[in-house]
């Protein structure tokens, strides 16, 4: 074993040699530099990812990131499912907020279909959006201050978060891997009261946002360690195509959700936050600001949501009831089809772009008319993101590496896919 | 020495190495069960009362795990590092003076180990042998975390070490001495009287700025957020004690946890009267109206518990500030110890020489 590693540790140091990083002659101390690999198991390398840092004391001044270390071959799986079965995969990939993923997967589907979904199943993924991403951010600022040290201020929002699962548990029984949507409609229609549950959920969640701001955001040690702070300007963010709130951190007034708006997004009102320096704090200050709008937007979907069927009436992609399935022959028969066989996609491709919360989710479906996709390519945001770890951290230390890493948001279940 | 020197000097011994063990599952209780109490939380409840036993089903478990070091490791300094840590930990106690004195049969007790009359440098001398212990582990463990976290943790107690000595020369300067016995003592004077209310002259009111950055310093030398940068778990994971399992950790644990208490022993001695009483404990005194040595252990017991009390309070408050602030980055740690911790107590001392002169002081 010892042996094997110090190859791998030397290959890779020549490789960074000749490829990524060059030699600097003229500096007395080259030989001392340290390599250091932080990951892929190191607490803050959230998920499985590996970084080759060359040390100059603390300072980081050159690096080498590496990912797919948690690949499962997804968007392979995707064209040996049935359109159904793929939507539990879908859960796996932004697994902090596997909501977004379903319904992103879902429309795309329905978009090849060319499927039109009732109201009332509309309104509810876009609360279940809305709701997960609210908790992805929560996740990521919590996770980001936990990595500089604050870690109160994460469980503040991971006690939130629980209680939001518990709301999407009671729509789908699980908390993580809901798998909650299936093409043209949802699996269970959201319980009585439900609707009245998120508002209070809302109430509660603005609180201890508020609760959050006043415990971190004027603190003195959290703005030094985060402004100025793994900076990424406009250009570059433009340069490495950024998106969601660590585009917007950079002044890139980019939202899917108001600029190509999907469901219902034109009824509601909210604002999309914007920031100009594109560092740690502003990344931050995004999220926290974008946690209150999704909240605005859930209590208002709380509002305008109808009783109503959740199921498009379209025979190609509804589920047969229960009860004509066990009373009646034809009924199981279109069951047993349904889930045997699959049901056929018109042949075509198809693209869409969802603002999940770590940037433009995109999945992009071929159909070749079977009930499997052809092709099934999915646009993660974290694996644009993580392109950009590089340049952000260079001549920064390893805290401020831990902390831009933090601010980014990587998900290796969507990096990797 | 004769026997009953002997006898009080190992009964001292004893009570401060037992009291000292016993305040680390004590504290490790307290600061799971407090920082549970502030993240809405419950923490340890179910082993004991409150989970009072939970610290020793830990430190059972500690005791049962295999003692392996890695292959890597020099063995020698890897094994040797952990003692070095403790050992300076239970010595820094062995000066604090937790109570004043009590005459038996003519012979005076006081209540401290040794009143040594250079106090204050030996206190400095063997705290700062501790941070040997931590470069031992963080060379020996050839390993590049580790390495990087006994850096850190040596920069950081040399830069912190010189602030904490200068803030204290104020003390030093109003009490004219280095012995930590007169300083509690000089502390029970009367600073001013504002009708009623008498300010005793405790270091807190003569010397606000050395009180300061005094904490500051105890802060950063006993490794403890927001200076936690040694262990820094996100990012260099364990510093130092990344290599080290079972009993060995539990060595640096209870260290870290014996370098709090003797901070917070230092702090309450320094600028909170040491065993001074308490307000309203005088009076309580006076009620009880005992007389003879009855009186004299009663005010003895009152002076340990005054003593405890504070000790607790600074116990609690670095708990409070673990739990509440980020963690600083290792340059701007340096920035604040050079930058601003040592002229600020360079200009304390020059404050006090000035009021020293015109006699305020």
């Amino acid at each position: 074993m010892p042996n094997d590693s110090k190859r791998e540790i030397g290959s890779l140091s020549s490789n960074i040699e000749h490829g990524v990083m060059e030699h600097d002659t003229d500096d007395l101390w080259g030989d001392s530099r340290v390599l250091m690999n932080i990951g892929p198991t190191h607490p803050s390398m959230h998920g499985a990812l590996r970084m080759v840092a060359q040390l100059n004391g603390e300072t980081i001044e050159k690096s080498y990131c590496e990912f797919g270390y948690t690949h499962r071959a997804k968007e392979k799986l995707g064209e040996n499912r049935t359109y159904h079965q793929f939507v539990v995969y879908t859960d796996r990939l932004n697994y902090c907020s596997a909501l977004i993923n379903n319904v992103a997967y879902a429309m795309a589907v329905e978009k090849l279909m060319g499927v039109e979904l009732p109201p009332r199943a509309i309104w509810i993924r876009m609360m279940c959006a809305e709701i997960a991403r609210i908790m992805d951010h929560l996740v990521c600022v919590g996770i980001n201050a936990v990595d500089l040290g604050a870690f109160s201020f994460f469980l503040y929002g991971f006690h939130q978060r629980e209680e939001g699962y518990s709301l999407i548990e009671e729509l789908c029984g699980a908390r993580l891997t809901t798998s909650y949507t299936r093409i043209g409609g949802l699996m269970h229609d959201a319980p009585e009261g439900w609707e009245k549950r998120c508002k209070a959920w809302v109430v509660k969640t603005r609180k201890v946002i508020d609760e959050m701001d006043e415990l971190l955001t004027g603190n003195k040690i959290w703005c030094q360690r985060t402004i100025g702070v793994g900076v990424f300007s406009r250009q570059q963010c433009l340069d490495y195509s950024f998106s969601g709130p660590v585009a917007r951190a950079a002044g890139i007034d980019l939202d899917l959700r108001r600029d190509q708006p999907c469901m219902f997004y034109k009824n509601v009102e909210f604002d999309v936050p914007i920031a100009r320096n594109g560092d740690v704090f502003d990344r931050y200050m995004v999220r926290m600001e974008e946690i209150r709008q999704s909240l605005n937007i859930v209590s208002q979907c709380a509002d305008k949501i109808q009783p109503g069927p959740i199921w498009a009436e379209d025979k190609r992609v509804r589920i047969p009831d229960k009860d004509v399935v066990h009373n009646t022959m034809e009924g199981m028969i279109h069951h047993f089809k349904f889930f045997m066989h699959g049901f056929d996609v018109p042949e075509g491709e198809a693209y869409t772009q969802f603002e999940a919360a770590n940037g433009e989710l995109g999945f992009y479906i071929v159909s070749k008319g079977s009930p499997r996709a052809h092709r099934m390519r999915i646009r993660g945001p974290s694996v644009w993101h993580f392109q950009g770890l590089d340049p952000m951290v260079k001549g920064s230390k390893i805290a401020d590496a831990v902390a831009a890493l933090g601010s980014i948001n990587i998900i290796a279940g969507e990096l990797d896919r | 020495m004769t026997n009953f020197e002997w006898l009080t000097m190992g009964a001292k011994i004893a009570f401060i190495v037992v009291v000292l063990l016993q305040v680390v599952p004590i504290m490790v209780w307290v600061e799971r069960r407090g920082s549970a109490l502030m993240q809405n939380r419950l923490g340890p409840n179910r082993i004991g009362p409150l989970g009072l036993l939970q610290s020793i089903c830990d430190v059972v478990k500690f005791f049962f795990k295999e003692d392996r070091a890695p292959g890597h490791v020099n063995k020698f300094y890897y094994t040797l590092a952990p003692l070095i840590v403790l050992v300076p930990a239970f010595m820094t106690f062995a000066v604090i003076p937790f109570a004043s004195s009590i005459v038996i049969d003519g012979q005076t007790v006081n209540f401290q180990i040794a009143d040594l009359n250079v106090g204050l440098l030996y206190i400095f001398s063997v705290a700062s042998l501790g941070v040997y212990g931590i470069i031992m582990s963080g060379w020996s463990s050839n390993n590049k975390y580790a390495l990087l976290g006994s850096l850190r943790s040596t920069s950081q107690m040399i830069s912190y070490e010189l602030s904490m000595g200068l803030s204290i020369i104020g003390i030093v300067m109003v009490f004219s001495s280095v012995e930590l016995g007169a300083i509690a003592r000089g502390q029970g004077e009367a600073f001013f009287s504002v009708g009623m209310l008498t300010i005793p002259k405790w270091g807190i009111f003569i010397q606000p700025i050395g009180f300061i950055v005094f904490l500051t310093s105890v802060f950063a030398e006993t490794n403890r957020l927001p200076f936690d940068l040694p262990e820094g778990e996100s990012e260099i994971v364990a510093g130092y004690h990344i290599e080290y399992g079972s009993m060995k950790f539990a060595l640096f644990f209870m260290a870290e946890y014996i370098n709090m208490t003797v901070g917070a022993a230092l702090i309450t001695t320094l600028f909170f009267g040491g065993w001074q009483m308490l307000p309203g404990m005088h009076w309580l005194l006076e009620v009880m109206n005992l007389d003879g040595m009855a009186h004299e252990w009663v005010r003895i017991l009152f002076e340990a518990a005054s003593f405890g009390a504070k000790v607790c309070f600074f116990m609690w408050f670095f708990v409070w500030v673990r739990w509440t602030i980020p963690r600083f980055r290792y340059d701007q740690l340096m920035d604040l110890g050079w930058k601003v911790m040592l002229p600020l107590s360079l200009v304390n001392i020059f404050l006090t020489g000035v009021l020293i002169y015109y006699k305020v002081l």
